[in-house]
């Protein structure tokens, strides 16, 4: 009862979120340079003052801003975004075509941060001072501070010229025409050096929170009443402190979807990652705004999508969520 | 002590490294993609014009950190004041700017600054100021979490039963002490605003006509398997500079939590 209420009040707050970046895209592709009805006679070759005026009634162009807004929602819940002027196909269309490489690439990259890290975080935890917990203070320092794009470059030499051992471009090897199986297996391939990219800004992140969790909660009381009823030391770290300590990571996972997105923006661009990354580098250079803001939309969209799931993994962790509401 | 040093010299470096070494980074001095070490010309080499990589370092040294600290100060000042004035007014005015900030939260920060420079035109105000405009929220939140927490002690009810106004109470009497964290929060903001515009200009996105770092990265890396140094170098540089100020925000931190140094 208490949580189909309180998912039904998220869902109405990310419709309420859905619409003010509507709104936000509406208004910046009005404040954008130039006529869009320029554009679209510019598309058909040239265009009389008449035909011009033609294509501002058909497309509400004429109107004042708050009705060509209420066409423009309308338009977008029914799943329309315009025309890309550059690719000449509706920008909803270009999107879903691009979407799952960029949800592989991201939900990859995430699974093997968190898991990564938390790992690390957990082994650094055992010994504060030892040599895995001045690796992992190390690595974060080192993961903030090199540009992800350049990490991805500087594997890219590193693999493409000195040890070939994995592909630097691409989502697969267009040349051999795999099909099932190998294929799924040729894309893992290309994977690897584009998830390990992104991923490991993060996993920086999540071993060093982790760890410092971890030393924090092995202080706490319910860690010694474990240990003196007896529980193994596996258990200790892992069903009582583990389940504690993992919490906020699942909040700042949470909190850097959007990072995350905005990371892999990047990393596509340099792998050629055919996903909304390089979408959105595309239409970027060729000015084709409505197609920008699309992504600038469904990205959005996934970021509230992540936070979501996040509230609800949250909660199956955190028994005292569920308690208190 | 490393980060303090490495600040320091990048600094250094870029105010007065273009005087030292005035060779215009646009400038096509020597034959293209000459490795470092093998010209006297170019002791860094050149790029795949034949540009001085050396004098390409040097000014971008001082274009990103221009753009990193102006949009650092952007960051922190939206977001102190949305933050401050969420957690000393509280109610309507809390839920308000509370809302704004999670709206801004939910568009991923570089594709909405690609799309701002988009639109504008590509100059280092523009970038550095839509910059400011997506990195602000964290910052907001921390200021408003620092002002519930103080707004509250009795040093601030008795500055208010002494009638004081309510500008000189958010301002003079919550800030101050509000300050310690929020200083190592602009500090690793100016990492971040530093990795921003290096992404930027690595896409594209910023002032062509102005040597940055990102854009060296950017321009060079259809070259780089033939010359790896054209993107290595200022990647190197990038690197060096956002460590150096994640250091000092490090050893900053430590040293407003003495409790917190063992870990």
């Amino acid at each position: 009862m208490g949580l189909i209420w309180l998912i039904g009040k998220r869902l109405l707050y990310a419709v309420v979120l859905i619409t003010a970046v509507l709104v936000l895209n509406f208004s910046l592709l009005h404040l954008a340079p130039g006529d869009p009805a320029d554009a679209i006679a510019g598309e058909m070759g040239g265009a009389t003052a008449e035909l011009l005026a033609e294509i501002r009634a058909l497309y509400g162009l004429d109107k004042p801003f708050l009705v060509q807004l209420g066409l423009y929602l309308q338009r977008a819940y029914q799943g329309d975004l315009g025309m890309s002027f550059y690719y000449n196909l509706p920008v909803v269309d270009l999107i879903l075509q691009r979407l799952p490489a960029t949800i592989l690439l991201v939900i990859t990259a995430l699974i093997f941060a968190t898991v990564g890290g938390t790992a690390l975080g957990v082994l650094a935890a055992r010994k504060p001072g030892g040599f895995t917990s001045s690796m992992v203070t190390l690595l974060s320092l080192v993961g903030y501070a090199a540009p992800i794009f350049w990490t991805g470059l500087m594997l890219i030499i590193l693999f493409g010229v000195v040890i070939p051992f994995f592909p630097i471009s691409g989502l697969y090897n267009v040349a051999k025409m795999a099909t099932g199986l190998s294929l799924a297996v040729d894309i893992a391939h290309h994977l690897v050096l584009p998830s390990f990219t992104l991923g490991v800004v993060y996993l920086a992140l999540y071993s060093r929170l982790t760890r410092a969790s971890m030393l924090e909660v092995m202080q706490a009381d319910y860690i010694r009443t474990a240990r003196a009823k007896g529980a193994r030391e596996r258990t200790v770290y892992l069903r009582h402190a583990l389940r504690n300590a993992i919490l906020p990571v699942v909040t700042m996972a949470g909190l850097q979807f959007g990072s995350l997105i905005s990371g892999a923006v990047l990393v596509e661009t340099v792998f050629n990652w055919p996903g909304l990354g390089t979408l959105v580098f595309e239409s970027v250079i060729a000015r084709d705004y409505p197609t920008v803001l699309g992504v600038l939309f469904f990205s959005a969209t996934l970021v509230i999508a992540a936070n979501l799931f996040t509230d609800l993994v949250y909660r199956m962790i955190d028994p005292r969520i569920r308690l208190r509401d | 002590m490393l980060g303090l040093v490495l600040v320091l010299l990048i600094s250094v470096l870029a105010i007065i490294g273009p005087l030292l070494y005035p060779v215009d980074p646009f400038e096509i001095i020597w034959a293209p993609m000459s490795a470092p070490g093998t010209t006297e010309r170019a002791l860094l080499g050149t790029d795949y014009l034949g540009r001085d990589i050396l004098a390409g370092l040097l000014v971008g040294a001082k274009s990103t950190l221009i753009v990193g600290l102006t949009a650092a100060a952007l960051t922190v000042i939206i977001g102190l004041v949305i933050g401050a004035l969420a957690g000393f007014y509280l109610g309507m005015i809390d839920e308000i700017l509370m809302r704004v900030t999670e709206f801004f939260q939910v568009l991923p920060p570089l594709l909405f600054a690609m799309v701002l420079v988009t639109m504008l035109s590509p100059s280092l105000w523009v970038v550095a100021v839509s910059i400011g405009v997506v990195s602000w929220p964290p910052t907001a939140r921390l200021a408003r979490a620092e002002f519930l927490r103080i707004r509250n002690l009795e040093y601030v009810t008795a500055s208010r039963a002494s009638g004081v106004r309510q500008g000189y109470i958010i301002w003079r009497v919550i800030l101050p002490n509000a300050l310690p964290p929020l200083i190592v929060s602009a500090t690793l903001t100016i990492g971040t605003a530093i990795l921003f515009e290096a992404g930027l200009s690595f896409l594209g996105l910023s002032d062509p006509n102005v040597m940055s770092w990102g854009l060296m990265i950017g321009s060079g890396r259809e070259y780089m398997l033939d010359a790896w140094w054209i993107v290595t170098l200022p990647g190197v540089m990038i690197f060096l500079a956002v460590l150096g100020v994640s250091l000092v925000g490090d050893g900053l931190n430590d040293a407003f939590n003495p409790k917190l140094r063992r870990r």
